[in-house]
């Protein structure tokens, strides 16, 4: 059983967003960057299914120089090969982009299963996943709960609105990861030092046969006009709920009923 | 031709309302332009729905009625509206940004062979070219996008933003011939969670606890005011991580990000992932017993107080409002 995760570097999701100078990107000072929050799932998972059934996992990320660190982060809780794509800044957001990247990444490599995220933190698209198994004629399984995987098949559980589809499918096949699948593990010390001596395969863009400057001009498929805050809320209106708390719940009650017409 | 298509998601023969909310909006856009509106629907004994359709905007509706496309799967379904698509060569794609639309959505993109704008909340018309308005950063910042000239424009819509119009009139429909499902990840069954209750991701109206709920049987109290409202109970990580109620509850960042008409959070503090993940509903109501605590800064209406002693009292007085 080889897995590969697929893992994105994104802001902390406790970072509190500024625009950068161009309009167009977040302003990166101060910004602390992690393995994005789904992506450990996915993670989880594959270092799991390779402890019961053997096998190896490989993290491959495509993403700027700092990524590194997200794949050292991966390697010292367990992975056992990393793989840098070097880049990235350019074709941000672009799904497509990043799907055809990572498809050329991992098409040659040998894999039963590829591990994602359902989405990445920050650009918060969930369409990575698909569009790398439709890049990669594999089928797709989104927002997984629950994973069993057999020889040569497996079946998921799929979180969508008021329940769960139970879906079977046969492997190699994209999984894409989401919260209850499993509780990720932390970096043991034995794993952090065994992570130094590991290396990180680094591969350019060109070396997939692929123009970054192509995907991210001529092919892409997303274009950012402008990012902007949310506008400001003026300050609501607050109920000292303190010492007549019955008088408070009929004040809150009538102005959702006559002001804000909402129940 | 230019057009737009709308891709119909059905559960059990039961057209999904985030659905004909695109459809509207799709309707709406067209009119300025005179573009023709069209529907897809896949699914299993679903013909009868397909007409009726008109009424919401479709003058035509590529139907794949099918044993096989009963029940979801990401590869059937994108052959079907990749099918449609051939036949109606619209400049657009429509979805509802639910859980089946923001699966299927990016799957059609790459077949077709161009990008896909998801979970947008605003839509305009830059000459033939939709720029759309998404939230991303969970919420935190929004970004004003389009697809770089690509088409057709695959554009999924999150649900209750864009209103739902109900007019007349029949839609022609098209039986799609000729489909050669491949189809690998099946649905075998969709099993029901939490006995048929609102979801969060669909709710108009969410009732969410946090760690100020103490345990998990004092959510009791928040289903019976959700109950009351017709609401979703939603949860704070804190709550999700304490074990108290399911992740599948979870409002935030790494939860569901909600857009509802009334989000009351209770004994939720605010956390910066969870203020990201319901920060565009209409109305936010704070109740919690910290004046500091920053879900004030974002709330409309806030009660400082217990809880314990504010939501049973709020929920006597919507009892009386509900029957008056």
């Amino acid at each position: 059983m080889n897995c590969i995760v697929c893992m994105t570097h994104v802001p902390d999701t406790a970072s509190i967003i500024k625009i950068g100078p161009d309009g167009k990107h977040i302003d990166e000072s101060g910004i602390k960057w992690i393995v994005s929050p789904y992506d450990e799932y996915a993670l989880e998972a594959a270092l799991q299914l390779v402890e019961a059934q053997g096998g190896e996992v490989t993290v491959v990320c495509y993403g700027p120089a700092r990524a590194e660190a997200g794949l050292r982060e991966c390697l010292a809780r367990g992975a056992h090969k990393a793989v840098h794509v070097v880049g990235g800044e350019e074709t941000l957001g672009d799904s497509m982009a990043i799907a055809k990247v990572l498809a050329a990444a991992v098409k040659d490599r040998e894999y039963d299963v590829v591990l994602c995220g359902v989405k990445g933190v920050g650009t918060d698209n969930s369409q990575v996943p698909q569009m790398l198994a439709e890049l990669l004629d594999l089928p797709h399984v989104t927002n997984v709960t629950k994973l069993d995987v057999a020889e040569g098949t497996f079946t998921a559980e799929r979180e969508v609105e008021g329940g769960v589809e139970v879906v079977e499918s046969p492997l190699p096949a994209v999984v894409a990861a989401t919260k209850g699948l499993n509780e990720p593990r932390y970096a043991s010390l034995k794993g952090i030092m065994a992570a130094k001596r590991k290396p990180v395969e680094k591969v350019e863009v060109s070396a997939l046969g692929l123009d970054e400057a192509a995907l991210a001009g001529a092919e892409a498929t997303y274009s950012v006009r402008a990012l902007e805050l949310p506008p400001a809320k003026e300050a609501g209106k607050v109920i000292q709920g303190e010492d007549d708390p019955k008088a408070a719940a009929a004040e809150l009650a009538r102005l959702l009923r006559d002001e804000a017409k909402v129940i | 031709m230019a057009g737009i298509l709308v891709f119909i998601e059905q559960r059990d023969g039961s057209i999904r309302k985030g659905s004909l909310q695109a459809l509207s909006e799709a309707k709406r856009q067209a009119a300025a332009k005179g573009w023709p509106v069209a529907a897809v629907l896949p699914g299993s004994g679903i013909s009868g729905e397909a007409a009726g359709l008109g009424a919401y905007g479709a003058s035509k509706v590529y139907v794949a009625d099918d044993a096989n496309l009963a029940l979801y799967s990401g590869e059937g379904y994108a052959e079907v509206v990749a099918k449609a698509a051939g036949q109606f060569e619209p400049d657009a794609i429509f979805f509802s940004a639910t859980a089946m639309g923001r699966d299927l959505a990016p799957r059609v993109a790459a077949r077709l062979g161009v990008g896909a704008l998801a979970d947008v909340t605003g839509l305009d018309l830059d000459g033939d070219q939709f720029v759309a308005r998404r939230p991303v950063y969970s919420g935190k910042a929004f970004a004003v996008v389009d697809t770089a000239g690509k088409k057709p424009q695959v554009i999924s819509l999150r649900p209750n933003v864009f209103a739902l119009e109900q007019g007349e009139g029949t839609a022609e429909v098209v039986n799609l011939d000729g489909l050669s499902l491949s189809i690998r990840a099946l649905v075998k069954e969709f099993v029901e969670k939490g006995g048929g209750e609102i979801d969060v991701a669909e709710a108009e109206i969410i009732v969410s606890g946090g760690r100020g709920m103490k345990g998990p049987e004092n959510f009791a109290m928040l289903k019976e005011l959700a109950d009351l409202l017709g609401a979703a109970v939603g949860a704070s990580r804190a709550a999700v991580d304490a074990g108290w109620i399911d992740h599948s509850h979870q409002v935030g960042q790494t939860g569901k990000v909600v857009s509802p008409t009334l989000y009351i959070a209770v004994g939720i503090s605010g956390a910066i992932q969870h203020l990201a993940g319901m920060g565009s509903s209409k109305v936010i109501v704070a109740i919690n017993k910290d004046p500091d605590a920053p879900i004030f800064k974002v709330a409309d209406y806030g009660i400082v107080g217990d809880l314990f002693e504010v939501v049973p009292a709020l929920i006597e007085e919507v009892k009386k409002i509900k029957a008056a």
